[in-house]
């Protein structure tokens, strides 16, 4: 597993865009060096600042996407906000070879620790970054843990790390995806678009007996619906953890 | 030294004298917390104040709405960078809660529905700066937003009016709470950033 993160001060620290990828025709990776990076756990994220030439600067919080190896890289994936004031930057603007700021790591709650028990993942549109990160963790452990995913998306060309995840639903055991379409579906898909329901966390979640560990995440209203049905089917809400990213969409 | 990035420009929508550095001005009530919102039914709801001896004072939904109720508009400001101007609240102050309760102790641990807790010290939450609200622009505050009461201390960044609330907890020493375990700061003021351990 990842080394733990270190507590203490969050100092601010230069990282360097070594890569950038378009993961859907709205949402970028970032991959950044940042030198003396002192690790990170799945779940949790780094404040980016942003200053103008002016000297006028903005803070954002961004989840970690991937997961950490010694000496590696940190990856962020922002999705743009139309209207954003920092995401809109960080996806068409932003360039490799240039540098920002931020710090972290940040957050000692939502975050996965490499426990044994079955996790669910649940997951409205760029929430499923930190869970991406704690799918990549394990992965790269080869855990066992029997892992599931939700993911609520509004199209199949919104979908982050489609393919990746795919991919390791062949090849780690004991991952499972389900995603849901909110808006449109893929041809052939057996169900209408709509959103994650009952019924949807029913099947594709963990029967509450099993006592997962439950994470959710994305837009506030997205994480407040979920967790509410996964109370009402019996979840014990000490068990859910959640992480809101703001914005109502 | 900050790292200049050629291109932003910003929308600037922190310049103005009444926001606290780093924050910006929303109009909506972003909600932010680390769980599933409690439900807690009016009838089993109380809220008590338990001193450095034990000694418990607490008061059931009936007897706190008994007490002299305020109404007061404050600005309120979240770690994760939003704040709100002029929101109208009412609710109990906390020093008609405190009235009947002697204490030597400084600290305070308050303690919430759900398991949540934060830390704030006393003199923080007498003389008229923090409040018992449970309403909320003139209707009864929403789960989601911490109903049926949550603490109020606009002072400091919003993790420490606490949803939910049940109960303040007197400490002869300040302890860490939820966030504060998790590397917030012990105390969290917003006009000097006091975001994590540190700042
Ligand atoms: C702990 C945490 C982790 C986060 N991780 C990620 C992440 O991994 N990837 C990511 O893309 N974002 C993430 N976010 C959200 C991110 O911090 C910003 O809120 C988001 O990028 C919008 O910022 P902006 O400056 O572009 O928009 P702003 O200029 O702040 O807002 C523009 C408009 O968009 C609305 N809005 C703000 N945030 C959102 C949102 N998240 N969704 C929809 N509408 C919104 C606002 O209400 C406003 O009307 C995270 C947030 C938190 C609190």
């Amino acid at each position: 597993m990842a080394r733990a993160a270190v507590p203490g001060r969050l100092i601010w620290r230069v990282a360097t865009v070594a890569e950038a990828r378009w993961e859907t025709p709205s949402a970028r990776t970032l991959v950044l060096d940042i030198p003396q990076w002192p690790g990170h756990l799945p779940g949790q994220h780094v404040d980016v600042r942003l200053t103008a030439p002016d000297g006028y600067s903005a803070q954002r919080s961004y989840s970690i996407a991937s997961a950490w190896r010694d000496g590696g890289r940190v990856e962020l994936t922002v999705q743009r906000v139309a209207d954003g004031e920092v995401s809109s930057y960080l996806t068409d603007v932003l360039e490799p070879g240039q540098q920002l700021e931020l710090r972290g790591p940040v957050g000692g709650w939502f975050v996965w620790r490499g426990t044994p028990a079955p996790v669910l993942l649940v997951a409205g549109g760029s929430g499923v970054v930190p869970l991406m990160a704690m799918i990549r963790a394990r992965g790269d452990a080869r855990g066992r843990q029997p892992f599931r995913l939700v993911h609520s998306v509004r199209t199949p060309q919104d979908t982050l790390y489609a393919a990746e995840l795919a991919r390791r639903v062949r090849d780690d055991p004991g991952l499972d995806v389900h995603i849901a379409y909110t808006r449109k579906t893929p041809d052939d898909w057996p169900q209408p678009p709509g959103r994650i329901g009952v019924a949807t966390l029913n099947t594709h979640g963990w029967p509450p007996d099993f006592a997962p560990d439950v994470f959710v995440c994305g837009p506030t209203s997205f994480v407040e619906a979920a967790a509410d049905i996964l109370v009402a089917l019996g979840h014990d809400a000490s068990t859910i953890r959640t992480e809101r990213f703001g914005g109502t969409a | 030294m900050s790292i200049i990035s050629p291109g932003f420009g910003g929308r600037r929508r922190s310049s103005r004298p009444d926001l606290p550095p780093g924050q910006y001005l929303t109009h909506d009530f972003p909600v932010l917390s680390a769980g599933p919102t409690p439900r807690v039914p009016l009838e089993r709801w109380s809220f008590a104040i338990t001193d450095e001896t034990g000694a418990r004072t607490s008061w059931s939904w009936d007897e706190l709405n008994a007490l002299p109720q305020e109404d007061f508009t404050v600005d309120i400001h979240c770690v994760t960078k939003w704040s709100k101007l002029g929101t109208t609240w009412r609710g109990v102050p906390l020093d008609a809660l405190f009235e009947n309760v002697e204490t030597t102790a400084d600290f305070t641990m308050v303690h919430s529905y759900g398991g949540y807790t934060t830390n704030v010290p006393l003199e923080d939450l007498l003389d008229g700066k923090a409040w018992i609200a449970h309403t909320f622009d003139g209707e009864p505050l929403h789960p989601e937003h911490g109903g049926p009461a949550r603490l109020v201390v606009p002072a400091l960044y919003f993790w420490k009016s606490a949803k939910w609330v049940n109960g303040i907890e007197m400490l002869q020493q300040d302890e860490p709470g939820f966030w504060e375990e998790a590397g917030y700061h012990m105390y969290g003021d917003p006009w000097r950033e006091q975001r994590y351990q540190g700042d």
